[in-house]
């Protein structure tokens, strides 16, 4: 096979033709190093590329493959992991100074998960510093551009990852979502994200930004290989006392083109102000195709939308300010060179280890904490968050799936969103909720703007509900193929060439 | 001073739990080791790593509280308790503030005006820091996370207590129940049981309380005294003088026999107190604590009537052996061995508690083992050696350990019952003492005393006292 045949391939199918012997992991991972070297001047992905491990890897996968005891649909396929997700021995930084040489001796159980299945890991992805953003601009290591235009940012936090498959610079990424840091990158990069149920795929090794809305979950060319993916991650894991025993992991079996009698709820403040024209048609589109699958479409007010931004920073700042504490220079990380006694060395090193996002929610997040606020601003946000989880339920009585868009517009320009923190904040407003509630969310591309940026349609499911998401979501995309990014197609086509 | 003041003190226990396992992680709680050694990513607060609660913890917690009458939270929480200090991996420190375990009980203890209920105004959990260590000739400051993530209880009084002595009455009561189960060995010196003292004190008959202080550091109940008697003049003199008691922190230097502030309530920090997301919270069943009941083991007076009842010991000797959880077991152990209840209650009693005064120890800190006492009770019991020769080994074991088979056959401490031998020997001492002779004769009882004393002396005490006493009648006639 050609680099470009191999690339274009998702990653169930590269994995079905690995194991069919009509190509390499060692051949995958090549084409792959090669298309990273082309674009990463471009988009800037990757923190840290792993060239070496990854090719003695693919070489030890496939022998074990050949040996017949990998058998997984992954065998064999390399992946992006983000960099707030541990791996033994591979540099973590969270996309900060304060970890700019941090090496974890233990890996993430959702790595281990994936290692066992046979993946072959390549390197570490770009995100906004400790997950705080929706445009991977405040990485210490500089911003990830988008693969439809790199004068756009790719969403984020989780944009280096859903760069990455967009621009086949992988076949499938771990990413995590906190607010939507999963869904609406991957809406900005006309890729599949899927945000399993709170519980479903361990922490144990995921860099806490807000620990009681974090979870990890797949990004891919479509959902097919979300499925799969999250086959291989969700497991009860004692080492996370949050994670959930879950016997209904068999996610692939939702794959079915079948929306027939499925109920759709729209909630109607979804598509209200401050929602982009182009988007609102895109996603009512995608909804029209699901009702002529035989799906019953239905709009309805959920209620206390506005109501989610707010508790979701209260709550996800407190906790991260409690989060970010260990970092203070003393047993690992970024450490100022200059200071006096051991205070001046806690504040020298936390001022000049982290960016000004990461500080604002820090101390937006004491704030709240602090004594004479506690009342006011945390129990009140956690009484909130009860509310919209109240809200959902009542939602779920009446619909299998709720269905809305992933972001109120698709890709700003870089620059845009940093100068006004308050606005970025605003663009969660579909996907923070999800998180308040823990439950599942899925976003699957659904057209493009006018500007040629890939607008995403969100399927939401109720806790433990992946199924309804994933069957929703594959009938909808059977009405679309894949498409690539022109600048990453020409990449391949460059090498073609030569 | 003219006017009368009442002293007001509560008390904030800590106490190790005897875990194998830290509260969070799978390390050792051993004492001791390579720094760093008893560690992983989750006790050291490694980015990524997530606490996983060690339910052992949770049942000690439940069989303090139930045994000290609190009432148990069934539902309850951890908390993190944020600040910043190296000792403290992750800098904060996982505690419970919202919801403790258990609330509401108390302890019964003994004043010269009658029993007393001290009350309990909680019991939470907590995980250990790790120990700060300045390196002098580095100019640096270590740490060691060995200790980080020890399991604590924090055991909170009522401010019930008035005097130095009702806090010493309370917190040996609390440390006996602590033994009995097993929670916990209590060592103070050690730092398993550690006392903070809040103090107050007002013009008798005032039902206000005044400004306290908390005063940190005292790590013996000697030094606990001193520190409740130094603390209450100097607050007595402050209102005398008329100047305020702050609210403070207060740290005891026991050498000195003072104390200095550490910090005042203005620069109390604002520890930011929230639910850990990492820790759902802990449901304690009505079953689980019942379990917890049933497996409760032997407290004091249950064991004070048992020994009475099953090896018919007076009530004094009893409470004397009881309390003590170490000394009881060793006293069981004994038993257990050789069968003689008596004697081992007699040795311990005796023997041990005069040494245990002599030394200034703890009787936790006995150390022999009961097969050795048991060795010896035998060897006196069969009148290998006699009980003055019996009292010289129990020293040696005391402080040794030693076998006292091996010990009484080494230095050559078996009595002597060979009579040729014995008579000879009395013989000399009857002829050398002619005058002793003479006034045993003339009726004076102690002159036979000196002779039987001379005799032992020659012997090295290893004479069957006996024996002398019939050959020496024998002889004098
Ligand atoms: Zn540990």
């Amino acid at each position: 096979m050609t680099a470009k045949e191999i690339l274009s391939l998702t990653a169930v199918q590269l994995g079905k033709k690995i194991k069919d012997g009509e190509v390499t992991s060692v051949e995958a991972v090549k084409a792959v190093l090669d298309q990273i070297k082309a674009m990463e001047p471009l988009l800037n992905s990757f923190v840290t590329i792993e060239e070496e491990k990854a090719l003695e890897q693919a070489e030890e996968v496939q022998k074990r493959i050949e040996a017949g005891e990998l058998t997984g649909p992954l065998a064999g396929v390399p992946v992006a992991v983000k960099d707030n997700i541990c791996i033994d021995g591979m540099k973590t930084t969270c996309s900060s100074k304060i970890l700019w040489d941090f090496v974890p001796t233990y890996t993430a159980t959702a790595v281990e998960n994936l290692k066992r299945s046979g993946a072959v890991i390549l390197g570490k992805t770009n995100m906004d510093e400790f997950a705080m953003g929706s445009t991977t601009e405040t990485s210490a290591y500089g911003a990830t551009r988008n693969p439809w235009n790199p004068d756009h940012v790719p969403g984020g936090s989780s944009g280096g990852s859903c760069a990455a498959v967009a621009a086949a610079e992988c076949f499938y990424a771990l990413g995590s979502d906190t607010g939507g840091s999963i869904r609406q990158p991957a809406s900005f990069c006309g890729v599949t994200g899927l945000k399993p149920t709170y519980g479903t795929i361990s922490r144990y090794g995921l860099i806490a930004y807000g620990s009681s809305l974090d979870q990890i979950g797949p990004v891919a060319k479509d959902v097919t290989d979300c499925a799969a993916v999250l086959e291989v991650l969700a497991s009860h894991d004692e080492k996370d006392s949050t994670s959930v025993e879950r016997k209904d992991c068999d996610f692939t079996e939702a794959l079915r083109d079948d929306v027939k009698g499925m109920r759709i709820g729209i909630p109607a403040d979804y598509l209200g102000e401050g929602l982009d024209l182009e988007v609102r048609e895109a996603v009512l589109k995608a909804a029209r195709i699901l009702e002529e699958k035989g799906a019953i479409l239905e709009t309805f007010d959920l209620g206390m939308v506005e109501y989610a931004i707010p508790a979701y920073y209260v709550i996800a700042s407190a906790e991260a300010s409690s989060n970010l504490s260990r970092f203070d220079g003393v047993k690992y990380g970024y450490r100022a060179k200059e200071y006096d006694g051991l205070h001046g060395m806690y504040k020298k090193s936390r001022s000049q280890g982290f960016g000004p996002e990461v500080k604002r929610r820090i101390m937006l997040g004491s704030f709240v904490l602090s004594s004479g606020y506690y009342d006011a601003y945390y129990l009140k946000a956690l009484k909130t968050k009860a509310l919209i989880k109240k809200a959902f339920d009542e939602a779920f009585s009446k619909y299998d799936v709720i269905l809305g868009p992933a972001s109120p517009s698709t890709a700003p320009k870089l620059g845009e969103s940093l100068s006004d923190p308050l606005k970025m904040y605003l663009g969660d407003i579909y996907t923070i909720s999800v998180n308040l509630a823990g439950l599942p969310g899925l976003t699957v591309p659904c057209g493009k703007d006018s500007k040629g940026l890939p607008i995403g349609v969100q399927f939401i499911g109720d806790c433990f509900k992946e199924k309804n998401i994933i069957r929703a979501g594959f009938a909808f995309e059977q009405n679309r193929s894949y498409e690539m990014p022109q600048m990453a197609a020409d990449a391949m086509a460059g090498k073609e060439e030569k | 001073m003219s006017k009368q003041y009442e002293t007001v003190i509560g008390l904030e226990v800590h106490v190790e739990l005897a875990t194998k396992t830290k509260i969070f992680c799978a390390c050792s709680t051993e004492f001791g080791g390579a720094p760093n050694t008893h560690t992983c990513p989750v006790c050291t607060g490694m980015p990524g790593s997530l606490p996983v609660l060690n339910k052992q913890v949770v049942e000690y917690a439940l069989a303090v509280g139930l045994a000290v009458n609190c009432q148990i939270n069934q539902y309850c929480k951890f908390d993190r308790k944020n600040y910043f200090y190296p000792d403290n991996p992750q800098n904060y420190q996982i505690s419970q503030l919202y919801l403790p375990i258990c609330h509401d009980g108390h302890v019964e203890i003994d004043t010269p005006a009658g029993k007393k209920k001290i009350g309990i105004h909680e019991i939470h959990m907590e995980e250990d820091a790790g120990k700060l260590i300045h390196d002098e000739w580095e100019d640096c400051s270590l740490v060691d996370y060995n200790r980080s993530g020890v399991p604590l209880i924090e055991i909170v009084s009522e401010p019930d207590m008035r005097s130095g002595d009702e806090v010493i009455a309370y917190l040996e009561k609390l440390r006996l129940i602590i033994q009995y189960l097993g929670a916990s060995d209590c060592k103070l010196q050690e730092g398993s049981m550690r006392a903070d003292v809040n103090l107050s004190v007002r013009e008798a008959g005032s039902s206000e309380l005044g400004t306290r202080t908390e005063m940190k550091n005292l790590n013996s109940f000697k030094a606990i005294a001193r520190a409740i008697e130094g603390e209450r003049k100097r607050q007595i003199e402050l209102i005398e003088e008329g100047k305020p008691v702050v609210q403070e922190t207060r740290r005891w230097d026991d050498n000195k026999e003072s104390s200095y502030a550490m910090r005042s309530k203005e620069d109390a920090r604002d520890y930011r107190y929230f639910p850990d997301p990492d820790l759902p919270p802990v449901v304690i069943s009505d079953e689980w604590i019942g379990n917890i009941k049933s497996r409760q083991p032997e407290l004091r007076t249950e064991k004070m009537a048992r020994y009475q009842e099953e090896f018919k010991l007076s009530e004094y000797d009893a409470d004397i052996i009881t309390g003590s959880k170490h000394m009881a077991d060793i006293f069981e152990a004994v038993t257990a061995i050789c069968g003689k209840a008596k004697e081992a209650a007699n040795w311990l009693m005796v023997e041990a508690m005069r040494l245990l005064k002599e030394h200034d120890m703890d009787p936790e800190e006995m150390t022999f083992s009961a097969e050795n006492l048991a060795k010896l009770i035998h060897l006196v019991d069969n009148g290998t050696i006699n009980r003055t020769v019996g009292k010289e080994v129990f020293e040696k074991i005391f402080a040794e350990n030693i076998d006292p088979e091996q010990y009484v056959e080494e230095k050559g401490l078996r009595v002597v019952n060979d009579e040729e031998e014995l008579r000879r020997v009395i013989e000399g001492i009857v002829s050398a003492n002619p005058q002793s002779v003479e006034d045993y004769h003339s009726g004076k009882e102690k002159a036979f005393g000196f002779l039987v004393g001379q005799t032992m002396r020659s012997m090295k005490g290893k004479a069957d006292p006996g024996a002398v006493n019939r050959i020496l009648k024998e002889l004098l006639g």
